[in-house]
């Protein structure tokens, strides 16, 4: 009953394609999720330090941005995007441009909530002898603070890269080939809709899953590394 | 920008009403979700304990495999994949009473059921051992143990997480529109077809959205600070 045929005839497509984004289509799903993890992590680090700012001006707007959209579903967000850049623009942008600013902005207030709680988390004596030794108030977050926070951080970071990952699928609502729509494009020939979307799942939890392994080791090995 | 805003357009024609109706499927889809999900987090917590290994393995299978794949990828499973497994008479039946909606809570229940396992568990497990001998050695029995110390404890370390994932959960319940089940988030799609309204449809979907998930976590974050323990647990983050 299983035809996994399907499988091997499209295995091209669905991954060299769909997964790695090469070929006739400007898509694939990891030429999305890694620009996205990178950028939401570098615009997060921003909108954390942000929030934790003592000027009003700089806090306040950096926790509406991080409270507006962890209150607004990604699907939302991307619909937003896919009308609003055009209209900004005044030209259309391909739909890469256009799911990567989405996914950037959005996980940036996610990743800046992880940001904000690493920091926390470092005990108060450090930036007050960091301080005490005469470092300025930058120096002593980018010598003393970040490098201790961002080993704290590493299990949330992890988490939230995975969640992203996943989110590239969505992508291919507004018409993004990445492997979800390679496979909805397989299946609308073929129409072995259980076995393409079980490969795509399996594909997709090879991926999550040996990042979360990866994530565990980096937990179990002594802070002091 | 040369857009001409006409906000009428929500109010006008049948927009209010289809607005009102994809808020209640919203609602009714992740409702039932929610209650799947937990029925199943809890249920896959309690296998993953019992001395029988192959219920183990499931119940880590279950858990590992279903939150690790895309939430859009089981809507798709469930709505596509699944009914032509079934026998032709149920087949017609689903598809008779809204499959796509059965399938979309199936898809969202199972996904987050899996997530809530996660959540439970690390919850049961942040309580700590010699709260629980610290209540024997001052003489109560394990029921009054239970009653009085482990479960107010338990709950106020749960209920956090749980809300954050129940709004997850609600969130999500928009991927349902790529089964085209008539939610909030397709209905506004709808509104932006009929009237070529797209900004004043978004800004009235997101404006529901924003409400609901933000009204949602103040209440459960005022309820938490109101039933803190001082000392015992430190609140870290703001609402949501």
């Amino acid at each position: 009953m299983l035809d996994l045929g399907v499988i091997v005839h499209n295995f091209k497509f669905l991954i060299v394609q769909g997964f790695l984004g090469v070929g006739s289509f400007a898509g694939g799903t990891l030429r999305l999720a890694i620009p996205a993890i990178v950028l939401g992590f570098a615009l997060g680090i921003v909108v954390g330090l942000a929030r934790l700012a003592n000027a009003a001006w700089i806090r306040v707007p950096a926790v509406m941005y991080v409270e507006f959209f962890r209150g607004v579903p990604l699907v939302m967000v991307i619909f937003w995007f896919w009308f609003i850049i055009p209209q900004l623009l005044g030209l259309p942008l391909p739909e890469y441009g256009i799911a990567l600013t989405a996914f950037v902005i959005f996980e940036a207030a996610y990743f800046g909530e992880i940001v904000r709680a690493g920091v926390q988390s470092v005990p108060r004596g450090q930036v007050e002898a960091a301080r005490a030794l005469g470092l300025s108030g930058a120096k002593a977050m980018r010598y003393v603070i970040l490098p201790q926070a961002l080993r704290n951080m590493v299990p949330s970071l992890v988490t939230q890269m995975i969640v992203l990952f996943k989110d590239t699928s969505l992508a291919s609502i507004i018409g993004y080939v990445d492997l979800t729509k390679a496979a909805q494009i397989v299946n609308n020939r073929e129409i072995r809709p259980f076995e393409l979307y079980l490969f795509i799942a399996v594909v997709y939890w090879i991926c999550t899953y040996s990042m979360s392994r990866m994530a565990r080791r980096l937990e179990r090995r002594p802070t002091t590394a | 920008m040369s857009y001409q805003f006409k906000w009428s357009v929500l109010w006008s024609g049948q927009s209010g009403h289809w607005l009102l109706q994809g808020l209640i499927t919203t609602l009714e889809l992740s409702a039932l979700a929610w209650v799947l999900a937990v029925a199943l987090g809890i249920l896959s917590g309690a296998l993953r304990t019992v001395p029988f290994k192959p219920l183990r393995a499931a119940a880590v299978f279950y858990v590992e495999f279903f939150r690790n794949v895309p939430l859009l990828v089981w809507m798709f499973f469930w709505y596509f994949g699944v009914p032509p497994l079934l026998p032709r008479g149920v087949q017609d039946w689903l598809f008779d009473h809204g499959a796509e909606f059965w399938a979309g809570m199936l898809a969202l229940g199972v996904y987050h059921g899996a997530r809530m396992s996660e959540v439970i568990r690390s919850g049961i497990l942040a309580i700590p051992r010699t709260q629980f001998e610290a209540s024997v050695a001052m003489g109560l029995s394990v029921w009054q143990a239970y009653r009085l110390v482990i479960v107010p404890i338990a709950l106020r370390l749960i209920v956090p997480p749980i809300t954050n994932e129940s709004l997850n959960l609600l969130k999500n319940s928009s991927v349902a529109l790529t089964i085209s089940v008539a939610e909030l988030t397709f209905q506004t799609r709808q509104i932006e077809t009929y009237t070529a309204r797209a900004f004043e449809a978004l800004t009235a979907g997101t404006l529901i959205y924003l409400v609901l998930c933000v009204s949602i976590a103040w209440v459960m974050s005022s309820l938490e600070r109101r039933y803190a323990i001082p000392g015992l647990i430190a609140r870290v983050g703001g609402p949501g």
